[in-house]
């Protein structure tokens, strides 16, 4: 982490506005040393792609309470490939049952974190596959 | 007590930028924000209080509370297309239950038609899609609006959708002073915690306002705004802060209603309350009594009423989703249950508990069922309903209720001083202590100062999910696309159109937008064309995204 501060977008996506567990997640980023962008609510998945390939940021930490993973993270995955941006890792947090989990996987997103996981655990993964992997 | 005690020895000071005034001091209880002792006795007491019945309401806004009346037992539902909530309604009506309650999707919510790029995958996930007064129409096919209460949980698009409701009964013939409801439509605590929103707030309280000026003249039976404290709660604040914001836009609407010329005496028995009931038992009654307390003084000091039905605060409580894990979720019932028992020892008017398996995916029938078991269990087997306030005169209680409305006052002024609520809002006060509030308690949490059972406390990793989880496949979206079209392809083009342009210019003017918004929607007016007027008339809202 020394020699650069890898930057994180936290991201809302969709029309819930359930922004707590993003709002701790940007928090809990920047303590552990990383440089985080918080979009706010009610992105659409394009406008996360601009803002990350503007940003030029390393990681993506989606976050969705709707129900609507599966559309939304796609989506992301696709805008970022549109953009040339495909190699910014991406990976998210909710409510997600665990068989979306695996098929989210399989599409390229990272991880995905359901409630009841530590902040620090959530940090030390972003240490490993974002700030060392780039 | 172990918990609480758990929390109090180590305190929250140790890490002292993370100690906000707004939470008490260190020897506060992590939840609820006011210092707990290990005793209480006489000392504690204020003196006898008031019976109940009896202003300022303290135990309880009836004489003789549940053995008059058992609470209403309203469980939230709504789920797909209309015809299928509509399904659901007639069973729910069929098992006794006298008054419904809706959940509507994200795109009803904010403000966009189903064939919107914004509602992509959302359409009748959360909740029952409604466009246009086509659905309404077949939500409640089969229904006497005149016979059953509904109540109907929608915030910036609340004025559209109550005018469909009143346009539907006009169609019916079903006069107007015979609907009853509760419309949530408290846009204030949206910006503060809920974040669904369309305009800015000052526009949106116009609107809110709009809404009580058009009920107290046409709508008698009807709660213009169920002022609710737990999405606040949920966000992250403490019980105080529930309590204390929740009341400051309680204020904020009467005083907004009084400056539109209307007299308090009239709406004031018709506003409504919504608390959180969370896991800290013996606070959450003592903040519910503080509220009922401080209502009732705020109604009398502050805004001059006299009579105590102008006083009295009617709450509608529901159990704390937050508070439940996706670890060992059957453990959820337990919680429910306890979280359940405090309301109703707290003396609510109606009770929504929660289902064990709503942290993993929407709930299954088999989860809200016993969800709703919970509630007729601590109602039928317990005993408890027999005695009003049974904790009023113990002395925990009664300084547990002091404290609430002692630390809850303080938070008031503040906002008083800072011009109040809108102002607050505006200028991301509540706001910014919840998310203080919140992190606060993640890394309790995470340093097990403040225990979850099967979280950081009797974990068992081998223990996989035992329940059922509802999916939903994508058929109501694509149904839901094409009725929308068929509606606006059917419908009078020329009176939608003039009806549209009437609502945008009542929206420039100081007109209320209520009737106009009627005949906009029984012109087939879609919940997306009426948001756009909001939109191009008083502009959209941004998230300052404060973190």
């Amino acid at each position: 982490m020394a020699e650069r501060r890898h930057r994180i977008l936290v991201a809302k996506a969709g029309l819930d506005g359930h922004d707590r567990g993003a709002k701790i997640i940007a928090r809990a980023l920047r303590d552990g040393g990383f440089e985080v962008i918080y979009t706010g609510l009610h992105q659409t998945p394009e406008m996360i792609a601009e803002t990350a390939v503007q940003e030029d940021v390393d990681g993506i930490g989606l976050s969705i309470l709707s129900g609507a993973h599966m559309t939304l993270f796609p989506q992301l995955l696709k805008e970022l490939e549109k953009r040339g941006a495909g190699e910014v890792v991406v990976f998210g947090g909710g409510i997600v049952p665990d068989s979306d989990i695996e098929e989210l996987k399989k599409m390229g997103v990272k991880a995905v974190f359901t409630p009841g996981e530590s902040t620090e655990k959530i940090v030390e993964w972003v240490r490993a596959n974002v700030a060392d992997a780039v | 007590m172990a918990i609480v005690r758990a929390v109090s020895a180590v305190g929250i000071k140790e890490d002292s930028e993370l100690t906000s005034p707004s939470c008490g001091e260190a020897g506060a209880s992590l939840l609820s924000g006011i210092e707990v002792n290990a005793q209480y006795s006489a000392g504690d007491l204020d003196g006898p209080g008031e019976g109940p019945g009896e202003y300022p309401f303290t135990r309880g806004i009836h004489r003789d509370m549940y053995r008059g009346r058992t609470w209403t037992m309203r469980q939230f539902a709504g789920f797909g297309s209309a015809r299928d909530t509509n399904r659901r309604f007639h069973y729910l009506l069929a098992q006794g239950q006298q008054g419904l309650s809706t959940a509507f999707d994200m795109p009803t919510l904010m403000g966009y038609d189903p064939d919107s790029p914004r509602s992509l995958g959302e359409v009748g996930r959360e909740g029952v899609s409604v466009a246009t007064i086509d659905d309404l129409e077949l939500l409640f096919e089969g229904i006497d609006l005149g016979a059953v209460t509904t109540s109907m949980t929608v915030n910036c698009t609340a004025p559209i959708l109550l005018a469909m409701y009143v346009a539907l009964a006009d169609r019916r013939g079903v006069p107007r002073a015979r609907l009853g409801g509760t419309l949530q439509n408290d846009m204030l605590k949206e910006f503060i915690a809920q974040k669904e929103w369309i305009s800015p707030p000052a526009p949106s309280m116009r609107l809110v306002t709009d809404v009580i000026e058009f009920c107290s003249n046409e709508l008698p039976r009807w709660n213009p705004v169920s002022i609710s404290g737990y999405h606040i709660r949920e966000a992250g604040a403490t019980a105080v802060q529930e309590l204390a914001f929740t009341l400051a836009d309680g204020i904020g609407y009467v005083q907004a209603a009084v400056d539109r010329g209307l007299d308090p005496e009239v709406f004031g028995p018709r506003l409504s309350f919504f608390f959180n009931v969370h896991n800290d038992f013996l606070q959450e009654i003592a903040k519910i009594r503080a509220a009922r307390r401080m209502w009732a003084s705020i109604m009398r000091d502050r805004f001059g009423v006299s009579s105590d039905r102008a006083c009295l605060m009617r709450t509608h409580a529901q159990t704390s989703g937050v508070s439940l894990t996706a670890q060992q979720p059957l453990n959820n019932v337990a919680r429910v249950a306890l979280q359940a028992l405090a309301a109703v020892l707290a003396g609510v008017q109606s009770l929504h508990t929660n289902s064990l398996d709503e942290t993993l995916a929407l709930p299954s029938e088999e989860a809200a069922t016993v969800a709703l078991r919970t509630q007729q269990i601590i109602a039928e087997e317990t005993g408890v309903a027999a005695t009003v306030d049974p904790f009023g005169g113990s002395y925990a209680m009664e300084a547990m209720t002091d404290a609430m409305e002692s630390e809850a006052n303080a938070i008031i002024e503040r906002i008083d001083q800072a011009g109040g609520i809108l102002a607050a809002v505006e200028a991301g006060y509540p706001q910014q202590e919840i998310a203080e509030s919140a992190w606060k308690f993640q890394k309790a949490m995470e340093r097990g100062e403040y225990v979850t059972v099967g979280v950081n406390a009797y974990s068992d990793e081998s223990a996989g999910s035992p329940v059922e989880i509802l999916s939903l496949g994508s058929e109501v979206e694509k149904s839901q696309v094409e009725r929308v079209i068929a509606t606006r392809a059917s419908r009078d083009a020329s009176r939608a159109a003039s009806a549209l342009a009437e609502l945008g210019q009542a929206a420039r003017s100081d007109r209320n937008m209520m009737p106009p918004m009627v005949e906009a929607v029984d012109a087939c007016c879609s919940i997306g064309e009426i948001s756009d007027i909001f939109r191009r008339e008083f502009g959209v809202y941004k998230d300052p995204a404060w973190t």
